[in-house]
């Protein structure tokens, strides 16, 4: 690896890195004013215009609080959790492709923090560890609703990473690979994966509200039972920790839904787009230009997950626990191995006959 | 009894499949939020705007003037004595030769201060007051203080300029609504239009 290269992909990984963390701030401002709107309220509209400089003031107001550690807890672990949290949530965002590739003076760099041929494993992999840092600070606060929210978290969280890794096998079984950049570029051309699995969509969908600890699945901090669930005893910025790994982890699954289901950076007519504006701009500033545009379409994918994630939060009430239980092991994790069944069928039976069929 | 028709008897029978597949409902409830999303808000933004708060609105309070620019209170204490919270207090003095233009009665109120943090603005030392001197506007508040020398407001900020003598134009809802009709189809002019507190 050449020295241009290695700066490349360092600019590459702190860019995605400031936008994951200014989206996720962002989010939490958006919550507020969606929460506002749905409730024929203005939300948040005196810091800044539109109220956009609330992120700050309450950065601001998080960071001159308390920052108490209980006299019983574990202090250690108690640090540990949120920065878990945090740390998790950041990792994820690393291998999420934001657009085809950029061409500098002949270099193509690839709009993502690591190229894997692993990726959604690896993803996988960091959303379960993410469930460490809600069970480390849940336990080291020496509190029993701690431990209950961080308990259920656990236990939630493990049952429905089953349907979601499910689901996902249908895909992966129409891909028939694991890399994330492999996957957007098979659904170029409207191929979207949306249209071959709307069920698989609904079963994904619901699971990573659930690993999001979003509502309907808010159980861990569940503030009607268990006062403030697993961060009953944060305060300060290790509370604002747990909060914002919560809208990275929104941001996260709002991207990770639009590469896997919506085509990523893919929208209708972008050949045209491609070859308009090569033809106009040559070969490098054109690429570059059909690039960030498929970028933007990308972010605007994800961000209308992010919306839509609040427009649910704002809308249905939150589920029992034995409510969510009955959902995960015995509606969801069926439906999604019928679902596998299906895919199977139809990529065995189905694809041969409607190719032949087509051509 | 049935107070309104918007009641749904409880049942306990056992769901459809359609209720249990839980999607139908939620998509119908989605649709309810969004319709909200874009609908008018109500919220009135409070210091830019300022909602007219009705013609007997018990705003800040005023000593009256007459027509020839005498005050009209004589210190009889009566407001002091009505007011709940113990919020008046006034000294009285006699009227001397030559000030005949000043005061309207012999006796008059040397001091006369409200202590703003006590007032509850009840309203109930206007209704007191004999000689129709103190009233509360119904179109100005108590400014914001952040002194403690703003919360005692003495006579040279209750009593009424004469060149914005203060007049309230109604009594009831159904007056001020009157004057409203009349107003939108011109034909009272020369009401002043009430100042938005």
């Amino acid at each position: 690896m050449d020295l241009t290269e290695f700066l490349v992909k360092t600019a590459t990984i702190f860019v995605v890195f400031v936008l994951t963390l200014v989206i996720a701030m962002y989010s939490t401002w958006a919550e507020r004013k969606v929460a506002g709107f749905i409730q024929d309220r203005m939300g948040p509209n005196r810091a800044g215009w539109g109220g956009l400089l609330q992120p700050l003031a309450d950065a601001g107001k998080m960071f001159f609080k308390e920052d108490f550690i209980p006299a019983l807890a574990n202090k250690w672990l108690f640090i540990a959790g949120p920065s878990l949290a945090m740390l998790t949530a950041l990792l994820a965002s690393a291998v999420i492709p934001f657009g085809s590739t950029f061409r500098i003076n002949g270099h193509e760099v690839v709009l993502q923090g690591v190229e894997s041929n692993i990726g959604i494993l690896y993803v996988f992999g960091v959303v379960a560890l993410g469930v460490y840092g809600i069970m480390v600070g849940g336990w080291a606060s020496n509190n029993k609703f701690s431990l209950l929210g961080a308990i259920r978290a656990a236990s939630q969280n493990i049952s429905y990473e089953v349907a979601m890794g499910l689901s996902l096998i249908a895909i992966l079984m129409m891909s028939s690979s694991l890399s994330l950049g492999e996957i957007v570029a098979q659904q170029h051309g409207m191929n979207w994966n949306i249209f071959y699995q709307p069920l698989g969509f609904l079963i994904f969908i619901t699971c990573s509200f659930a690993e999001c600890n979003r509502v309907p699945f808010d159980l861990p901090e569940c503030e009607t039972e268990l006062v403030g669930g697993y961060h009953t005893e944060y305060g300060s910025m290790k509370l604002g920790f747990y909060l914002f790994a919560e809208y990275i982890n929104m941001f996260v699954s709002s991207a990770i839904i639009s590469v896997l289901y919506f085509g990523g950076y893919n929208y209708p007519g972008m050949d045209w787009v491609y070859s308009q504006l090569t033809s106009a701009l040559g070969s490098e500033t054109g690429h570059n230009i059909a690039t960030l545009i498929g970028t933007a379409v990308f972010f605007g994918k994800a961000l209308f997950f992010i919306f839509f994630y609040m427009w649910v939060r704002w809308t249905i009430p939150r589920f029992r626990y034995d409510q969510l239980m009955n959902l995960g092991w015995k509606k969801l994790i069926p439906l999604a191995i019928f679902n596998i069944i299906i895919t199977g069928a139809a990529v065995l039976f189905l694809k041969p006959v409607i190719t032949a069929w087509l051509n | 009894m049935q107070l309104t028709n918007r009641s749904k008897q409880v049942s306990n029978k056992e769901m459809t499949l359609m209720e249990r597949a839980y999607i139908p409902a939620i998509v119908t409830g989605l649709g309810i939020t969004i319709k909200h999303f874009f609908a008018k808000k109500v919220t009135i933004e409070y210091p830019e705007v300022k909602r007219y708060l009705g013609p007997v609105f018990r705003g800040r309070h005023i000593l009256k003037r007459d027509e020839d620019g005498r005050e009209r209170c004589t210190a009889c204490g009566l407001c002091a004595v009505a007011c709940p919270a113990e919020a008046i207090q006034m000294v009285a003095a006699e009227r001397e030769k030559g000030e005949e233009n000043l005061y309207r009665e012999e006796k008059y109120a040397a001091v006369y201060e409200v202590n703003m943090l006590r007032c509850i603005f009840c309203g109930l030392c206007e209704e007191a007051c004999p000689k129709q001197a103190v009233y509360l506007r119904h179109d100005e508040f108590v400014p914001v203080f952040t002194e403690r020398d703003q919360v005692i407001w003495g006579k040279d900020l209750l009593v009424e300029d004469m060149t914005n003598r203060y007049t309230r134009e109604a009594w009831t809802k159904e007056e001020a609504r009157a004057i409203d009709a009349k107003r939108a189809a011109g034909e009272v002019t020369n009401v002043v239009p009430r100042a938005i507190p």
